[in-house]
């Protein structure tokens, strides 16, 4: 009987400047992990990294992609934000932005005669009903039945994709383009305006940053949403109504995943597209996590997350290199900063090397 | 085998979690047909260091000798090999496994003879006085008999060093006094027992002799016979305390709380509350003695609102509270506050700060939907100081607090509620003398101010002390509601295992 080789022993509580620099390590060697797998491709890491940064700001123009692409996907991390501060697994995000998307696009379509003025908004209120009231019906059934959210709003994801292809190959069909099934593009007084080049999306964006902010942090349903999330028995106990939370939570959450599928549909694409959430949903999830669930580090995140994506773009035309490698790239990001948690917590003891303390 | 050599001796045991040390250079030493008892308060690295023993911990420092020679142990399978056999504090049983099944599992071998097993564990029996049906499903089992199949199991694989960790806990008087027989066996014919507990009159009763234990250090180790109960006390709190609870007079007194004929069935059908009543007066300690798992959990949830109830009233005040939600019960001032085993399970959030938990039942009181933080800072500061609670700050996640400064946490919220109703359950639960007797104090500072205090209790001599009457459950049913001036505390141990309150003194007469 000897003494394990390795064995992992529980660390004292680090710094805060400590767990900082723990994960810039971290991020650091993502980087390099990044760069070994550029570099096996046959590309050079250090242009393919300059690119990706140079590509998302060379110009006004790839300034704005970058917002474009950040709109969405910050506010779905805010709306996912919200489910998992209750512990509720919400990997839904996509079918609740792309119900969102289908509710305003009604409007859209078939209301577009309507004053601008009143349209916007009730764009943007049908968003809010449609991804609410698909968020609403996996909280219905986990509260009644006790079902399981995490299956429940997946399978709600691929319903509410093949429910777009439905609608384009039959009651929205833009009739004039018999060739090929899509849905009309959107009339420009359907179509959000325009402030500094952008779709008004990005205030909506800032507006729901600072809203989910104040809102968990100093409300008193943001408290009970934290209660909850830590234990159902105790917030029972302490006279909260657990159900309704649980109902006005997952409602919330959906109903700013639809303003997200809102904005792509009448702001960037200006039509209800199939790719409409395309990913967005759960790229969300990894964003709110690496953000900590805190507001602030998710805008930064998804800030990062953006850039990555259209620099990979760039890429891909003055490479050739697949924007898939972004998602790899993601991908090893991923694994090395959520591993680097583990090492926050513990560290490893060598057999033969002082044991002592932590 | 030479006298000299100690079954087990440890030397310079160190382990710690995080910045937590839980044991510092610990020195413990037992011999063959000693009991040793392990004594110290909660958090003074007791069962780390058992669990250490047993393979399950791995010390950072020290070493380990068993039967004389220098050891490592790296798993419980390892602790097997040498002998060594724990029993825990929550029993590690197949429930719907008999008691072969249960003993053989685990085990090395891979064929076995069933009437062989049958004979060895019956001659095991006869051997020690331990009354095992080799049959018998774990479910049908009651605590005392569970545990002893606990031992059985241990004993069938060889172990002759045996370490109980809190076994009596769980146990009537009379089990208590059943394995303690069974103990003193197991002594005669050689075997090394360690015995974790903090009950002191256990300590004297059994142990040869003391290891008592200190903020992780190994502070003395006494013959038994030659120390007294205080000062045991003074070597593990560390200075002089006084062990008597003054029971509080109140004159005015009026019925508050009255239970009629309350059933109530589990989710699994089995039924945790049968024909139950009673009633408790404002200004008085109503004291609930029962072996755990007796239904003492559910009458507080149905106090509190949480627990449908099958037939059954609870009047307040005349008005019956069954079906009323656990908020509208809150602002009747009935107050609840129940310690379960992990201590934050109910009532207290653990990744959140003093000042959050202190919001936990008054945040709806405020207008507009913002949370006003300020007045639950300021309460939670004035429970630090009058309390003496242990805390970096108000925003310190409780979960980082020790047990006895989070229970003082959740205690101190219930009072400054200024209830008309408190219930609290197991509020001492793993504390050590000092903030035991704190909370007592607080208890009794309750009656005085004329509120009705349930208390749901393990430790029968404070129930004797500190109620003025006790309710004892069996199985979910009352076999007595007894004077606590006038009764014993074996009157109650009868009552506590099913026997009424007539029957049971016609046993003391006996």
């Amino acid at each position: 009987m000897r003494e394990p080789f390795i064995r992992t022993v529980k660390r004292a509580e680090l710094s805060p400047k400590q767990t900082a620099a723990l994960r810039l390590a971290a991020l650091l060697l993502a980087l390099t992990a990044g760069g070994i797998f550029i570099l096996c491709l046959g590309y050079n890491p250090f242009a393919i990294y300059g690119t990706i940064l140079s590509g998302s700001f060379r110009s006004g123009l790839a300034i704005q992609a970058v917002v474009k692409i950040m709109i969405s996907l910050l506010i779905a991390s805010l709306a996912v934000t919200l489910a998992f501060k209750m512990q509720f697994w919400n990997i839904g995000a996509e079918g609740q932005i792309i119900m969102g998307a289908i509710f305003s696009s009604f409007f859209a379509l078939f209301c577009a005669n309507w004053p601008r003025v009143v349209l916007i908004p009730v764009m943007v209120v049908a968003g809010v009903v449609g991804g609410g009231l698909w968020g609403l019906i996996p909280a219905f059934f986990k509260c009644r039945y006790g079902t399981n959210e995490t299956l429940f709003t997946l399978m709600l994801n691929y319903i509410a994709l093949y429910l777009i292809a439905f609608l384009r190959d039959g009651p929205w069909r833009d009739p004039a383009n018999p060739g090929f099934a899509k849905i009309a593009t959107f009339e420009k007084n359907a179509q959000l305006p325009k402030v500094f080049g952008v779709h008004i999306g990005w205030i909506f964006a800032l507006v729901l940053l600072a809203f989910v902010w104040v809102y968990l942090k100093y409300t008193k349903q943001g408290y009970e949403i934290s209660v909850v999330g830590e234990s159902q028995a105790t917030a029972r106990y302490s006279g909260m109504n657990v159900k309704k939370i649980i109902l006005r939570t997952m409602f919330m959450s959906g109903a700013i995943a639809g303003i997200a599928g809102m904005a792509q549909a009448a702001g960037s694409d200006a039509t209800l597209a199939s790719g409409v959430a395309g990913g967005v949903g759960f790229t969300a999830i990894i964003v709110a996590w690496l953000g900590n669930l805190n507001p602030g580090s998710i805008f930064i995140i998804s800030a990062l997350f953006s850039i990555l994506e259209k620099g990979s773009s760039v890429v891909q035309s003055n490479f050739g290199l697949s924007t898939d490698c972004a998602d790899v790239l993601q991908g090893i990001i991923l694994f090395f900063i959520l591993g680097c948690e583990f090492f926050i917590r513990y560290k490893f003891v060598i057999r033969g090397k002082d044991g002592a303390g932590a | 085998m030479s006298e000299e050599r100690y079954a087990i001796e440890c030397k310079g045991i160190t382990k710690s979690f995080g910045s937590v040390v839980a044991n510092d250079h610990v020195d413990l030493k037992v011999k063959r047909g000693e009991i040793l008892a392990l004594l110290g308060e909660n958090g003074s690295g007791k069962t780390t260091l058992m669990n250490m023993l047993s393979g399950i911990y791995h010390p950072d420092e020290g070493t380990i000798f068993i039967n004389g020679k220098e050891t490592v142990i790296n798993s419980p399978t390892d602790a097997d090999a040498l002998g060594i056999g724990m029993i825990h504090q929550h029993f590690k049983l197949v429930e719907v496994h008999n008691a072969m099944d249960n003993i053989i599992l685990g085990g090395k071998e891979k064929y076995f003879n069933r009437k062989e097993l049958r004979n060895k564990i019956l001659s095991i029996s006869e051997k020690f006085g331990l009354e095992v049906e080799p049959e018998k499903k774990v479910y049908d089992m009651s605590v005392s008999e569970k545990q002893t199949l606990e031992i059985m199991k241990v004993l069938y694989r060889g172990a002759d060093i045996l370490i109980l960790d809190e076994p009596t806990a769980v146990l009537t008087p009379q089990e208590t006094q059943r394995l303690f027989a069974i103990l003193r066996k197991m002594r005669a014919e050689g075997s090394a027992i360690i015995i974790i507990t903090h009950k002191l009159n256990e300590v004297m009763e059994i142990s040869d002799r003391v290891t008592i234990l200190r903020k992780g250090k190994s502070v003395n180790t006494v013959v038994t016979r030659e120390s007294t109960e205080s000062r045991l006390t003074e070597l593990m709190v560390g200075r002089p305390v006084s062990l008597s609870i003054e029971r509080a007079v109140v004159k005015e007194k009026k019925k508050l709380l009255e239970v009629y004929h309350l059933s109530v069935k589990r989710q699994d059908g089995s039924i945790a509350l049968n024909d139950v009543s009673f009633d408790i007066c404002s200004g008085e300690i109503l004291g609930i003695a029962g072996v755990a798992g007796s239904g003492q959990k559910e009458l507080c949830e149905v106090l509190a609102g949480l627990q449908p109830v099958e037939k059954g009233a609870v009047l307040y005040d005349k008005e019956n509270i069954i079906g009323k939600t656990p908020a509208e019960i809150i602002s009747l001032g009935i107050s609840m506050s129940f310690v379960p085993e992990d201590r934050l399970g109910m009532g207290l959030v653990a990744s959140m700060g003093m000042t959050d938990n202190m919001l936990l039942k008054c945040y709806r009181d405020s207008k507009g939907p913002f949370i006003d933080r300020k007045p639950a800072k300021k309460l939670a500061e004035e429970l630090i100081k009058k309390l003496d609670i242990q805390t970096p700050g108000t925003e310190t996640p409780v979960r980082l607090l020790s047990g006895g400064n989070v229970q003082k946490v959740l205690l101190g919220r219930e009072i400054q509620s200024v209830p008309n109703v408190l219930i609290t359950a197991y509020p001492v639960r793993g504390l050590d003398i000092h903030s035991s007797y704190t909370i007592y104090d607080l208890l009794n500072e309750q009656k005085k101010k004329n509120t009705a205090v349930i208390f749901i209790g393990e430790d029968l001599d404070v129930l004797l002390q500190l109620a003025d009457r006790i309710m004892v459950l069996c199985h979910g049913e009352v076999t007595g509601i007894v004077n606590a001036e006038s009764t014993s505390k074996e009157t109650i141990g009868w009552m506590m295992s099913g026997k009424k309150e007539v029957e049971s003194v016609a046993g003391t007469i006996h």
